[in-house]
C-alpha cells in the first residue's frame, strides 16, 4: 500500500522539466534550511570547544575560529574545578554512567516480563494492574519529590548513585511495561496456546518464544530509558549533591560556579561530554527506535 | 505428593507472582506518594514536614502569589505555541521528506537528533546563541551591522518566545517522525482519486492526506502537552525563569518552594496543581480513546 502511494505520488519526477526543477528547488531548499538550523547549535558548540577564551569573549560564540587548541577537552574532562571539585566532568560522567546503565537494564528487564505476563497470561483485574502501572508514566516528578526524599533517607541511600538507580528503575518500569505490553499484545495467542499444550510453562515460553520476538521493542525500551535517564536533571539535583551529582547537574553548576571569568571553551567541551552518549545511541539506534515507536509502542 | 501439587500451584500463579514487585512499587509510587504529597499540601509543614492538618490555606496563598500566577499563565502560552509550532514544523518536515527525497535517513536523523539531547545541554547552547553578548547579536555587530538588535532572551516581553523556539527545536523532530509514519499509512487510492480530480499537491495534503491522519495529531498533541506541563530543566538552563519572573514555569516554583524557601506545604500544593493540569489533558484523552475503541468494537461486531 505504501508503495502504491509513492508510485502515484512522486512530484519530484513527474510533470514538465521546468516544474520538476522548481519543485526540487523548493523541497531541497527548505530541507537544507531546516537542516542548517537544526545542526547549528552542534557546530557552534564544537567549534568553541577548540577556541581560546579571549577569542570567544572578544568575538562571541558565532565566529570563525582563528587559533585552535585541543587542550580544553582535557581540562574539561579531568582538571577543571566545578563547585570546588577539581576533577573535571569525568567524575560526573562516571556517576551518570553508573546510574544509567543499571537503571536501564533493570527497568527494561522488568518491563519485558511484566509486559509478557500482562498480555499473554490474562487474569482477573489484569487491566487494573496495567492501568496502575501506566499511571506512573503520567505522574509528574514534583508529586514524588518529598516522599522519595523521605524513603531514600530511610533506606540510607540519600545522596548516592544507588538511590538514583532505585528512583529511575521504579519510574522507568511504568514506561517499559507500557511499551512491552502494547507490543506483545500483537503476538498471536495461538503461539502461546500451542506451546502450553506442549507443556511449556511461563518462563519457558518467555525464553523460547517471547524473548526471540522482542528485539524491536527491546531497542525502543533501551534507547528510551538510556537517553531519558542520562539526560535527567531534577531527581539528580534534588537527591544528590556535590561530587555525587550526575553530569546534567554538573553542567548547571558549571554555569553558576566560577568567580570571575566564564570558561566558555571548557564549558563547551563539558557540554559535549554530557551530550555525546545519548547522541551516539540515537544516531546508531534511531532508525530502530522510530520503527518500534511507530509500530505500536505509542498508542 | 502434596509438595508437588504446591509446586504446580505456584507454577500456575507465576504470572501474578512476577508482577508483585512491580505492583507493590507502582502502588507505592503512584498511590501512596500522590496521597502523601496531597496530605503535605494541606498539612502544617514548613521547612520540615509536620503532618498535622492545616487546611487549604497554602493553596490560597499560592494563588495569591504573583509568581505562581505568572508561571501558570506562561504554561498556557508556552504549551499552546509549543504544541502548535511543533506540529506545524513537524508536518512540514514530514511532507518534505515524503517527496521521495534522496538521503531520507540523513534528513531524518538531522531533524530527530535534538530529541536525544538533554534539556540542560539544549538550554545551555541556545542561551549562548540568544544572549546578546555572545550570540547572534554579537555576530551581526561584528559583521558590520552595528545597529543589529536581538536581545529577546533579556527582554521581559520576548523571553518566553525564546523558550518556545527552543522547545520547538527540540520536539519537532519527534512530531515529524510520527506524522511521517502516518503519511506512509494513507491509502494510495485516496490520493490517486484526488489527483485525477486535478487537485494540486499542497491541496491534496491539506484536504485529503492530513485530515485522514488526525488521530496521530491528537496523540502527538497529548504527548507534547505532557512535556510542556512538566517543563523544568529547559527553562533552568536557558533563562532560569528570568528576566525577573518572565519565563517562570510551575515546576520551577515547586522546586523553589520545596528546596530553597522551606515552604514545603505550599510547594506540595503547587505540585498538586501541576497534577491537576496534567489530568485535564490526560483524562479526556483516555476517555476519548476508550470511547473510540468501543465504537470500533461495535462496528466490527
Amino acid at each position: 500500500m505504501a508503495e502504491a502511494v509513492h508510485q502515484a505520488f512522486d512530484p519530484l519526477s513527474t510533470g514538465s522539466r521546468a516544474k520538476q526543477i522548481r519543485s526540487k528547488t523548493i523541497v531541497y531548499g527548505l530541507l537544507t534550511f531546516f537542516a542548517l538550523l537544526y545542526m547549528s547549535p552542534l557546530f557552534i558548540i564544537f567549534i568553541n570547544a577548540y577556541r581560546p577564551l579571549e577569542e570567544i569573549v572578544r568575538e562571541g560564540f558565532i565566529s570563525a575560529p582563528n587559533t585552535m587548541s585541543w587542550s580544553y577537552w582535557g581540562e574539561a574532562w579531568s582538571t577543571f574545578c566545578i563547585g570546588g571539585n577539581c576533577e573535571g566532568v569525568s567524575r560526573y560522567f562516571v556517576n551518570t554512567l553508573l546510574m544509567t546503565v543499571p537503571a536501564t537494564v533493570l527497568s527494561t528487564a522488568f518491563g519485558l516480563v511484566n509486559g509478557y505476563a500482562l498480555s499473554k497470561w490474562r487474569f482477573k483485574y489484569d487491566a487494573w494492574v496495567f492501568g496502575l502501572i501506566t499511571l506512573g508514566v503520567f505522574l509528574p516528578a514534583q508529586m514524588t519529590l518529598l516522599p522519595w526524599a523521605f524513603v531514600l533517607g530511610k533506606l540510607g541511600v540519600s545522596n548516592t548513585i544507588g538511590g538514583l538507580v532505585l528512583v529511575h528503575t521504579i519510574q522507568g518500569i511504568s514506561f517499559t511495561t507500557l511499551f512491552c505490553r502494547n507490543y506483545f499484545v500483537a503476538v498471536p495467542d495461538d503461539l502461546i496456546k500451542a506451546a502450553r499444550i506442549d507443556g511449556a510453562g511461563f518462563w519457558r515460553i518467555f525464553w523460547r518464544i517471547m524473548l526471540p520476538l522482542s528485539p524491536p521493542i527491546l531497542i525502543v525500551c533501551v534507547i528510551w530509558q538510556f537517553t531519558g535517564i542520562w539526560n535527567e536533571f531534577l531527581y539528580g539535583t534534588v537527591f544528590t549533591s556535590g561530587s555525587n551529582q550526575p553530569i546534567t547537574s554538573a553542567i548547571v553548576a558549571f554555569s553558576g560556579s566560577g568567580t570571575g571569568e566564564r570558561h566558555y571553551n571548557v564549558e563547551a567541551a563539558s557540554v559535549i561530554f554530557a551530550a555525546l552518549p545519548p547522541l551516539l545511541v540515537y544516531v546508531f539506534g534511531g532508525k530502530y527506535f522510530v520503527r518500534g515507536l511507530t509500530s505500536g509502542a505509542v498508542k | 505428593m502434596t509438595k508437588r501439587s504446591l509446586g504446580s500451584r505456584l507454577a500456575e500463579k507465576t504470572p501474578q507472582l512476577v508482577l508483585i514487585p512491580t505492583l507493590v512499587a507502582a502502588f507505592m509510587y503512584v498511590v501512596v506518594f500522590s496521597l502523601w504529597t496531597l496530605w503535605i499540601s494541606v498539612s502544617q509543614s514548613t521547612l520540615l514536614p509536620n503532618m498535622a492538618y492545616g487546611g487549604f490555606g497554602e493553596y490560597a496563598a499560592l494563588w495569591q502569589s504573583k509568581r505562581w500566577v505568572v508561571s501558570y499563565q506562561n504554561l498556557f502560552v508556552f504549551g499552546a505555541l509549543y504544541v502548535v509550532g511543533s506540529l506545524f514544523i513537524g508536518s512540514l518536515l514530514a511532507i518534505l521528506i515524503d517527496q521521495r527525497v534522496r538521503f531520507e535517513s540523513v534528513w531524518r536523523t538531522i531533524f530527530l537528533y535534538p530529541l536525544a539531547i538533554s534539556f540542560i545541554v539544549t538550554g545551555t547552547v541556545w542561551r549562548w546563541i540568544f544572549h546578546p553578548q555572545t550570540g547572534v547579536e554579537r555576530a551581526l555587530n561584528d559583521l558590520g551591522w552595528i545597529s543589529a538588535n536581538f536581545d529577546w532572551i533579556t527582554d521581559r516581553d520576548m523571553a518566553l518566545y525564546v523558550v518556545i523556539f527552543t522547545g520547538i527545536w527540540h520536539a519537532s523532530g519527534f512530531a515529524m517522525a510520527l506524522i511521517l509514519a502516518g503519511l506512509r499509512s494513507v491509502d494510495g487510492d485516496l490520493v490517486k482519486a484526488a489527483q485525477i480530480d486535478g487537485a494540486s499537491m499542497p491541496r491534496i495534503y491539506r484536504k485529503v492526506i492530513l485530515p485522514t491522519i488526525w488521530p496521530i495529531f491528537i496523540a502527538v498533541t497529548v504527548v507534547l502537552l505532557q512535556f510542556a506541563i512538566k517543563t523544568y530543566d529547559l527553562v533552568v538552563a536557558l533563562t532560569q525563569g528570568g528576566p525577573g519572573v518572565a519565563t517562570t514555569v510551575p515546576a520551577i516554583v515547586v522546586y523553589d518552594l520545596m528546596f530553597q524557601r522551606g515552604q514545603i506545604a505550599q510547594g506540595a500544593a503547587a505540585a498538586v496543581m501541576i497534577l491537576v493540569a496534567l489530568a485535564m489533558v490526560i483524562v479526556p484523552y483516555v476517555l476519548w480513546t476508550n470511547w473510540q475503541a468501543k465504537k470500533e468494537g461495535q462496528r466490527h461486531g
